[in-house]
């Protein structure tokens, strides 16, 4: 059962420094918003917003077509050593859809003067970005098998 | 303090501490197993796994009757698709598996067998079960395992010449 598909061969493998390059980012997008959320809830949801609709380019289309991912291809990457090895672009693009669900919800709470729950998912956003960023770890990926554990039934 | 900054320094800390947890305790085979399951006997980390677990390759084997058991060992690895360490997990067992007679690796998708997931108490993938030669579990590993921790909870084996 151990059918190991070398993504270098089949062309579909990603450079794993992109998603990270992508949720440091993410991570200061989001640092800044909460930041701001004080003093001007506006503005945060505005940044929320547009980091929303990077997350919704990134579920839909993959982590690569992104413009952080565009960035990090044309700009970072040469500049870069080779990667010593590829990565499935499955799990990051995941990450964005998870990532998604938290910067729409800061975003109403920006926009409709709930502040305090705006700045409660940006806080677990920041979480999930950091431990990407920093630990080269997915928690959205993670939780995806407790929570088929908890929501599906076993046929 | 505003709050912002409050939930942004309380965010960082928390993704410092759970981050550093995880690089210690992931792939680490140890008795994990014995917490999650309280014999009521001394729990001395020599001890092999409790006496329910003879029923954990017969739980592999209810999902996925054509599996084969190692005539030494079998490493049994759930993964899912959402999982970047299961292919490094995948491509140091496979390697393993095939430089020590005996041992085999069966890699299960989590998904597909939710309810052997249920059964073996499978939280997060990649977790690596590490089957005796009659099928019980000896030990396990959540997270990727490098190939030495691997070969340390490995039951006495011999390389292939």
């Amino acid at each position: 059962m151990t059918s190991t598909t070398d993504l270098r061969t089949t062309g579909q493998g990603i450079d794993p420094r992109g998603p990270r390059f992508t949720a440091s980012v993410t991570l200061v997008i989001f640092a800044v918003a909460l930041l701001l959320s004080e003093s001007a809830p506006g503005v945060a949801a505005v940044i929320t917003g547009v980091q929303a609709v990077f997350f919704a380019i990134g579920a839909g289309l993959g982590v690569q077509k992104t413009p952080t991912g565009l960035l990090f291809r044309s700009l970072i990457r040469p500049r870069l050593s080779l990667p010593t090895e590829l990565e499935d672009p499955t799990p990051p693009r995941f990450a964005q859809a998870v990532g998604l669900v938290f910067a729409i919800g800061a975003t109403i709470g920006f926009a409709t003067g709930a502040v305090l729950l705006g700045q409660v998912f940006a806080g677990f956003a920041v979480i999930a970005a950091f431990l990407n960023a920093v630990f080269a770890f997915c928690l959205g990926c993670e939780m995806y098998l407790l929570g088929l554990r908890l929501t599906r039934r076993t046929a | 303090m505003n709050p912002g900054l409050l939930i942004l320094v309380v965010a960082v800390v928390v993704a410092v501490a759970f981050g550093l947890r995880r690089r210690r305790v992931d792939g680490r085979f140890d008795d994990r197993f014995d917490d999650r399951e309280p014999t009521g006997s001394s729990s001395s980390g020599e001890e092999p796994a409790a006496s329910r677990d003879a029923t954990a390759w017969s739980s592999v084997t209810a999902a996925l009757p054509t599996a084969e058991l190692g005539q030494q060992a079998t490493l049994v690895q759930f993964s899912s698709a959402f999982c970047a360490p299961c292919r490094t997990t995948r491509v140091v067992l496979a390697d393993v598996a095939d430089r020590y007679d005996g041992v085999a690796h069966l890699e299960i998708d989590a998904e597909e067998h939710l309810a052997l997931v249920r059964a073996l108490d499978i939280r997060r993938t990649p977790t690596t079960l590490i089957l005796d030669a009659a099928g019980n579990e000896l030990t396990r590993a959540a997270g990727a395992p490098r190939r030495e921790q691997v070969l340390a909870a490995l039951p006495a084996t011999h390389p292939e010449n």
